[in-house]
């Protein structure tokens, strides 16, 4: 072994070492007593300072030596473990490992200065009794051989005689003959000399064997290097096998089927394997809590009891590193703020120790990891005030959100109630890296807490991040993988509910799903839309719009149609009437034909019903021309004999017409997946779903790794690339999951701009008496022209039939404040104007809508209108200069309100909006 | 007789462009492509590379020139970054080119926008000139091309 191999090996040891006397010097403070304890401790010192000795790493053995000097004075009885001194101990595990850190790096132990500790765990020795009888127990401790024995093996000879085969006597002389120079091995000589059969000696190894097995450690040390080379090619191991799979689903030959059977058994066996080595027990970040957790306590002042459940729980080596620092962060902030001081918790009733437990456990193919404590849990007020105070929500929020969304506001970045910033924690920056980090493992957090009695904080892990089980879907020619932990459910509207499936609610699809309301997401739309942001030219993009533009066939008519044929050419047969060939026409030309070449087959061509469909329906025209012909030829055997083939080829189009019909209503079907991001639920609208399957998730180029759409890609058992699908980084782009968790929210938001913004849009008119006036935009439904004889009574009021609906009509004139004072009755059927057509502006407003009738439409302006003045008259909200003139800008509800009294009532004019 | 000098040479709308040939992991032919969705217009998308996956630049968008015509499949020079393979697509591969040291120029003014900040210099061969590209930064697409004045 070379030196730096030496090192190596001996810097990894003594980490473990350091780790261990951690866990044990804690234990030990919680009963100092126990002399197996100490002893350990005293040994793992006294091996450290022995190898640094041996390697040269003075300053190393200098420390240890001061602590292997106070541990002896512990062993042997003549010192207490206090505090002081278990802190000094711990002081010196640290200055070791800070030492061990330097020659990993550097080589060497650096420039360090440790005489202040060494003097002080002196100092702590000056404390100790004087010898006492050392006698008994603290000696023989003493004579213990310094590395832990290994379990007596038993020899062979007394493997024999415990079974009975030799007596002593044969196993003695057996013996001398060896020491005398007999190079054979004992089982060998007993054999020769007939104490015992070969097959005897052989159980009797192997007895041994077993021993030896069970007493010294199972195990062994790898590399992580190695491991992780051996994963990547288990994950190429799992392509190549979809590969052949995928061939083999093609092949008849049973041998090869066979063959990839087993080679697939293989492999998944050989994943799981593989996938088990790199398991560790979570136990293994844990161990160092208890001195964490003593750490932090003591710092603090405060008492805490740690208890750990599930410290067998296994987990990929990659998740152990990326949660270790999550986790430490949780428990620190757990004493640090959640567990509140000895003497409040007394007053509290209490008792005066706090309770942090950790509990890990596999569930649903994930590993659930909590970590609770009995502290003074969350204070959702103070919560929702510093939220508050931080802009982060307005007070309506803050006053909607449940308790359990405020919870969640401590996981935003710079979110900190605590009073003190200590260099604990307080900060404010733990907790929404510790939330990334999860999440960034695929891992969600959650909070939950009762004022006064304490939180728990659940984490849900997945199990592996390499190899996933996903859904392949496929949308636009393109492949999709959706990670199978995300997905809840499968959901297929098929004709009829496909049309009626999908609602709009405020302008957004969505899908109801028992009774719940699911938004959907169309998977094309959030991944094309944006690629056309980006200017990427789209090949074959006029292609796909003139597809989108196919119309209808209407397959009825269609039918019916060609149905026809037959009684028509009867007729003309019969002479009854004419037919030319041009009126047959081509195949080309008729409404089928056009559906056919004006996109039809290309939509469409690859189904059978279509290839057919096209066949005979040339047939059919050739055939008709083909009896024209005969007819005008007076050949009219021939025309008859043509005439029976129509027959059947017509009802031939009118079967595959039907069957592509169906077919055509199976493609409309709608692929809803039901996917959960971050609690939330979502449909993704595909076009296509295929398998599910076990893909190997391939990283993206770091530069790609910014779009939170996907996250990897994978290769497919065909070899073509398919990119895996982020699902919580979809939502929250296609705005399916938001910050902050209230969707209303926004929607108000938006709402209430677009009110706002309306109000610059204006259109103009002439009202009565060529009076300049204006409509906010927003009010207006259309604007209609009607001719006067539309124009109807009903009543006390004049009335048109307008798109269903009957439309009240009113004048303007009719009633606005006028200087005449003098109610108006305009007559829309008897003019003197003449006949000129009615201007009307259709305007909605509450759902109710109302005609207006005005002189003259003059234009539609954007205009801010900030110059006001106040109301002129009853009706109008106010005066404003709009395109540089004043202008009377209608106020809607109160016209409307007066159109149906039939006179403007005496009450202050109605604001709108504002 | 430094390696250094060695280029992997290559056609891009008849010019000649070279990349030092050790970073070069291999030349291969056309390969079908997945396209990224959301990713920069530069990216044409992925290749599946004997099981490795490799962010397949279009070179011609990168440097800002005229779309390849119709029809024209282009070749594959893949480079070793630390980010992984990334392979830049080309109309034609040329030779390898040994140049001397003198024969390296600056790059003329006439070259403006992204054809600047990516060509690190100018070589004179026999009868062309070999615009040499600074890898690093071709392999970059993280930022849309800023609008660049023809090369010719």
């Amino acid at each position: 072994m070379s030196d730096t191999e030496i090192v190596r090996e001996f810097l990894v040891e003594s980490y473990e070492n350091l780790d261990l006397l951690d866990r044990e010097l804690v234990s030990l403070e919680k009963d100092p007593t126990k002399q197996e304890t100490l002893a350990s401790i005293f040994r793992t010192i006294h091996t450290i300072k022995g190898t640094c000795g041996f390697l040269g790493f003075s300053k190393l053995e200098a420390v240890a030596h001061a602590g292997e000097n106070l541990l002896s004075l512990l062993r042997d009885r003549r010192l207490e473990l206090t505090p002081e001194i278990a802190t000094a101990l711990l002081k010196m595990v640290d200055a070791t490992r800070q030492m061990l850190g330097s020659v990993e790096k550097m080589g060497s132990e650096g420039e360090r200065d440790d005489r202040a500790l060494i003097a002080e765990l002196e100092r702590l020795q000056k404390k100790a009794r004087p010898t006492e009888e050392s006698t008994g127990a603290p000696t023989a401790q003493q004579k213990e051989p310094e590395k832990p024995a290994e379990a007596a093996v038993p020899s062979l000879g007394e493997i024999l005689m415990q079974k009975g085969l030799v007596n002593e006597g044969q196993v003695v002389s057996a013996l001398v003959r060896q020491e005398e120079g007999d190079p054979r091995r004992l089982g060998e000589i007993l054999v020769e000399q007939g104490a015992a059969k070969p097959q005897e000696v052989l159980e009797a190894i192997q007895t041994q064997e077993a021993a030896r097995g069970g007493a010294s450690e199972g195990t062994i040390r790898v590399d992580v290097g190695l491991l992780d080379k051996l994963m990547n090619l288990v994950g190429e191991l799992v392509l190549a096998r979809n590969q052949i799979l995928q061939f083999t689903n093609a092949t008849e030959s049973s041998g090869l089927l066979g063959t990839s059977q087993r080679l697939n058994l293989i492999t998944t066996e050989l994943q799981e394997g593989v996938m088990k080595t790199r398991m560790q027990p979570i136990g293994n970040i844990w161990s160092k809590f208890p001195r964490t957790v003593r750490d932090v306590a003591v710092s603090c002042g405060k008492q805490v009891r740690i208890e750990m459940e599930g410290r067998d729980t296994e987990l990929d080596k990659t998740i152990i590193e990326a949660i270790k620092d999550p986790l430490t962060h949780l428990v620190r902030n757990a004493v640090d703020h959640g567990i509140e001081r000895p003497e409040v918790r007394v007053a509290a009733g209490k008792p005066a120790e706090g309770w942090l437990h950790l509990r890990a456990f596999h569930e649903g193919g994930q590993v659930n990891i909590e970590i609770s404590d009995d502290g003074a849990g969350l204070d959702c007020e103070k919560i929702r005030q510093k939220a508050m105070q931080k802009g982060i929500v307005t007070s309506e929020q803050a006053v909607r959100m449940s308790d359990r969304e405020v919870m969640g506001l401590i996981f935003l970045p710079g979110f900190s109630t605590a009073e003190k910033v200590t260099n604990v924690s307080g900060r404010g920056v733990g907790m929404d890296v510790v939330k990334t980090n999860i999440e960034k493992i695929g891992g969600t957090v959650d909070v939950q807490s009762k004022p006064g009695q304490g939180t728990t904080v659940r984490m849900k892990i997945p199990l592996t991040l390499a190899i996933i089980p996903a859904l392949i879907v496929s949308d636009g020619g393109d492949r999709y993988a959706i990670p199978q932990v995300s997905l809840l459910e499968l959901v297929r509207l098929e004709g009829r509910q496909a049309r009626t499936g999908i609602e709009m609610v405020h302008g957004a699809p969505v899908h109801r799903l028992r009774g719940r309301l699911l938004p959907l997401v169309y998977l094309k739309r959030e991944l094309k839309t944006n690629a056309k942001q980006a200017g990427e030219k789209t090949e074959g993009q006029g292609k796909k719009t003139r597809i989108e533009n196919l119309e209808k066939l209407d397959f009825e008519l269609a039918r019916a149609k060609h149905l026809l044929w037959k009684s028509r050419l009867r007729e003309f047969l019969d002479g009854k009437s004419s037919l030319t060939e041009a009126e047959a026409g081509s195949h080309k030309s008729c409404a089928l034909g056009k559906w056919l070449y004006g996109g039809g087959q290309e939509e469409y061509g690859d189904l059978q019903e279509m290839r057919d469909l096209e066949q005979v329906h040339m047939q059919l025209h050739m055939l008709v021309r083909e009896i024209i012909g005969h007819q005008g030829a007076k050949h009219q055997a021939a025309a008859e004999e043509a005439f029976q083939r129509v027959g059947l080829l017509s009802d031939r189009i009118v079967g595959l017409l039907t069957a592509l019909e169906r077919e055509l209503e199976e493609r409309q079907a709608i692929n809803i997946v039901v996917l959960q991001a971050d609690d939330r639920q979502f449909g993704l609208v595909v076009s296509d779903i295929n398998d599910t399957e076990e893909i190997v998730v391939k990283p993206l180029s770091k530069q790609l790794k910014s779009i939170n759409t996907f996250a990897g890609a994978t290769i497919m058992g065909d070899g073509t690339v398919a990119l895996i699908l982020d699902v919580l980084g979809f939502a929250q782009r296609a705005s399916v999951v938001s910050e902050v968790r209230d969707r209303a929210l926004t929607e108000k938001a938006v709402e209430r701009q677009a009110a706002s913004s309306e109000h610059h849009s204006y259109l103009l008119f002439a009202g009565p008496d060529d009076a300049r006036m204006a409509l906010p935009l927003g009010t207006l439904a259309r604007l209609e022209e009607f001719q006067r004889t539309q124009v109807e009574r009903s009543g006390t009021k004049w009335v048109t039939q307008y798109r269903g609906e009957i439309l009240s009509l009113v004048s303007l004139s009719d009633v606005l404040e006028e200087r005449r004072q003098r109610p108006r009755n305009t007559d829309y059927r008897v003019t003197a104007e003449g006949t000129a057509p009615l201007q009307v502006l259709v305007c909605s407003h509450d759902g109710r809508r109302v005609g207006l009738v005005v002189e003259r439409i003059l234009d539609i302006v954007e205009d801010e209108a900030s110059v006001k003045s106040a109301a002129s008259r009853r009706g109008v909200l106010h005066s404003a200069v709009v395109n540089g003139k004043v202008t009377e800008i209608l106020d809607v509800p109160a016209i409307l309100q007066a159109a149906e009294r039939g006179r403007i009532a005496d009450t202050q004019p109605v604001e709108v909006g504002a | 007789m430094s390696n250094a000098n060695q280029f992997c040479t290559f056609y891009l709308d008849r010019l000649l462009f070279g990349v030092e040939l050790q970073k070069v992991q291999e030349v291969i032919r056309y390969q079908d492509v997945t396209r990224v969705p959301l990713a920069p217009r530069v990216v044409s998308g992925l290749i599946n590379l004997r099981g490795q996956i490799v962010t397949a630049v279009d070179l011609r968008k990168r440097l800002d020139l005229p779309e390849r015509p119709e029809g024209k499949l282009p070749m594959n020079v893949v480079m070793r970054t630390e980010d992984g393979g990334v392979s830049l697509q080309v109309d034609e591969i040329g030779d390898v080119v040994e140049v001397s040291e003198e024969s390296s120029e600056e790059v003329p003014p006439t070259l403006q926008g992204v054809a600047r900040e990516l060509i690190k210099s100018a070589c004179k061969l026999q009868d062309r000139l070999l615009l040499v590209l600074d890898i690093e930064k071709s392999c970059q697409f993280s930022e849309n091309p800023a609008q660049v004045q023809r090369l010719v």
